[in-house]
């Protein structure tokens, strides 16, 4: 029986995958196994999650090394007669997906953000175009590599797998891990708030934040932005992107301050219960996705907002 | 140093409109990927640095002869065109097999540059593709590089963090797009794109054939249903007076 291999070296996205196995699993009737390199903590996390996990301990398997890490994962299917391969579609993941579906000879789809068995097949939904149309996807090579969108699933509950080992060969690349710069972890989770003010381009200057965040406050919110307020300006760090390559957020209120509406941002504000934009240019792309529309200076809207909510 | 960077061809996003929820691509413009840009200003400012050639690949349909003059104009020395109607919808396997066959009979190429993804579906596998192909180690989602004879040096932008590692080259690299601030061409380095050389081949050159099957198929591609409200306000009292009846205000 062919089973479902999941992995990824972050604790949380793996529960998520066995989650995401598990959909496919019980239509197909398959086994979910798990496998950890270089961590037995996070296999008896695993085993506890209710996957059968298999720790591979082996030194010059460095996560920094894709192919090395990809080299491990295509062996371990093949031992252990596995067809489909779930990963997480962080950057690390996504970037372990092509290479593994490539030394598998497997067909493989990144982003996934729900998942429905049909027919046999494994229904994969992604964004496409830069996220102007959400796609139905599916691999109909036998051999499948799925990276999951962090967040989509829950992360597994509690069950009963068994612990074991694999050996496998070290297949290194000389990707030589120098430094891992931690990111203070900014404490604001942005997909999780309810309220947000998202500002763009529009913004004057680094200096006019002070009062936007005056305006999240009041309203009970969090400040958030479009991409190149923090990856080219750097005024905000890079954790409160909406978007494509940002976050997918789904909050009861969005305020949009001078942002244009690009389809790159707006995949990640789309599913916001209220919209509301503000922008200089009355036909900013924005407003057709704005349930309320302001023509105005935003500096000038968030004063008045400030001094209306007092 | 012989740098390759693969660019692909996309219609122009901004340019799609949407009909019956239907993406309508008539008339749209094709252009070059936003972090493919990015990927040839890391090319061409090495360089510009170190000395060497850039050659921009690209696999695509006839219509990549004029769009890729865009890459020329950029600082790119040559391009190297593998040009088939399939190539225009073929999967990320396929694009792959034909890059890294593009890249074999090319003379030592060191390093491969791509974008983090792909203006139009923005997978991410090509470049990793590739690189398993040649066999080569990868860097991706570099933030910055640092070239020291054939020593690479990365910073790569990860979620929770940023990772330095170093390579010997040869090497695949994809980079983000806040590496850089890719150059706008000026109008007579536009004038002379046309001018620098381009090989242009078929797949049957690089003794491929394109497979019939494709691994991943689509059943559906549908812009999202939205309705909104679409309320034009006039002024701030209009918008407090909203947000109270939307109930988010004044709980
Ligand atoms: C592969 C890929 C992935 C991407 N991922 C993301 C992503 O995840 N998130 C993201 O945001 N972008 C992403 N982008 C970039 C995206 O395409 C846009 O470039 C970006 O969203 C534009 O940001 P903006 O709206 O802030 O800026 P702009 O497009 O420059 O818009 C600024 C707006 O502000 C308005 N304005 C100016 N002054 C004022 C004022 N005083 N008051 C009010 N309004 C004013 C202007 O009319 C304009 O509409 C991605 C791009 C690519 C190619
Ligand atoms: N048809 C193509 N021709 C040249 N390069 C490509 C092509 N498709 C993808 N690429 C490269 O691979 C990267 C990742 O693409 P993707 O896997 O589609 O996200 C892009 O940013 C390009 O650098």
């Amino acid at each position: 029986m062919a089973g479902i291999l999941i992995y990824s070296d972050k604790d949380k996205l793996a529960l998520e995958l066995i989650t995401a196995a598990h959909q496919i699993a019980t239509v197909l009737g398959q086994e979910i196994k798990a496998v950890a390199i270089n961590n037995d903590a996070q296999a008896q996390v695993l085993a506890s999650a209710g996957a059968d996990t298999y720790i591979i301990s082996n030194a010059e398997i460095v996560q920094a090394d894709v192919a090395a890490v990809a080299a491990a994962l295509q062996q371990t299917a093949e031992q252990l007669g596995i067809d489909t391969v779930l990963l997480a579609s962080n950057r690390r993941g996504k970037e372990l997906a092509g290479r593994l579906a490539q030394i598998m000879g497997a067909g493989c789809l990144t982003d996934i953000a729900g998942i429905k068995v049909a027919d046999n097949k494994i229904e994969c939904q992604r964004n496409a175009l830069g996220g102007a149309t959400v796609a139905i996807q599916y691999i109909a090579a036998p051999r499948k590599v799925i990276a999951i969108m962090p967040r989509a699933f829950e992360p597994a509950g509690a069950g009963t797998g068994k612990i074991s080992h694999l050996d496998v060969a070290a297949r290194s690349s000389g990707v030589k891990m120098l430094e891992l710069k931690e990111k203070s972890s900014d404490s604001v989770d942005i997909e999780g708030a309810n309220i947000l003010v998202a500002v763009g381009e529009g913004l004057n200057s680094q200096g006019d934040l002070g009062m936007v965040e005056t305006l999240a406050q009041k309203l009970g919110g969090v400040i958030a932005c479009s991409k190149p307020v923090a990856t080219d300006k750097k005024w905000l760090p890079e954790d409160r992107i909406i978007g494509l390559s940002g976050k997918k957020c789904k909050p009861e209120l969005a305020v949009l301050l001078g942002i244009s509406g690009q389809v790159q941002f707006t995949v990640g504000i789309r599913d916001a219960k209220t919209i509301v934009a503000v922008n200089t240019d009355e036909n900013a792309p924005v407003n057709q996705m704005a349930d309320y529309i302001l023509n105005a200076d935003l500096h000038e809207v968030v004063a008045g907002l400030n001094k209306a909510l007092a | 140093m012989n740098i390759v960077v693969a660019m692909k061809q996309i219609p122009d996003l901004q340019q799609i409109r949407i009909r019956n929820r239907k993406p309508v691509f008539d008339d749209v413009p094709m252009t070059l990927g936003a972090i493919d840009k990015n990927a040839l200003e890391v090319g061409v400012s090495i360089k510009e640095s170190q000395g060497g050639k850039v050659t921009v690949l690209s696999a695509g349909n006839e219509d990549l002869e004029d769009t890729i003059k865009e890459a020329l104009a950029a600082g790119a020395d040559e391009a190297l065109l593998v040009i088939d109607d399939a190539l225009a919808v073929a999967g990320s396997d396929v694009i792959a097999m034909v890059l890294a066959a593009a890249v074999k009979k090319m003379e030592a190429a060191e390093l491969i540059i791509f974008g983090e993804g792909s203006g139009d579906n923005y997978s991410g596998q090509v470049g990793s593709r590739v690189a398993a192909i040649l066999d080569w180690p990868q860097v991706g989602y570099a933030s910055s590089l640092e070239l020291n004879g054939n020593m690479l040096r990365a910073a790569r932008s990860l979620e929770d963090g940023e990772e330095i590692v170093e390579v010997t080259l040869p090497a695949v690299v994809t980079v983000i797009s806040g590496i850089n601030e890719p150059r706008i061409p000026s109008v007579t380095q536009i004038l002379k794109a046309g001018k620098k050389p381009k090989e242009v081949l078929e797949p049957e050159d690089l003794g491929l054939q394109i497979p019939a099957e494709a691994q991943v198929l689509s059943l559906s591609n549908l812009a999202p249903e939205s309705e909104r409200k679409q309320v034009v306000l006039k002024s701030v009292d209009e918008l407090v007076q909203a947000l109270k009846n939307e109930n988010v205000i004044g709980r």
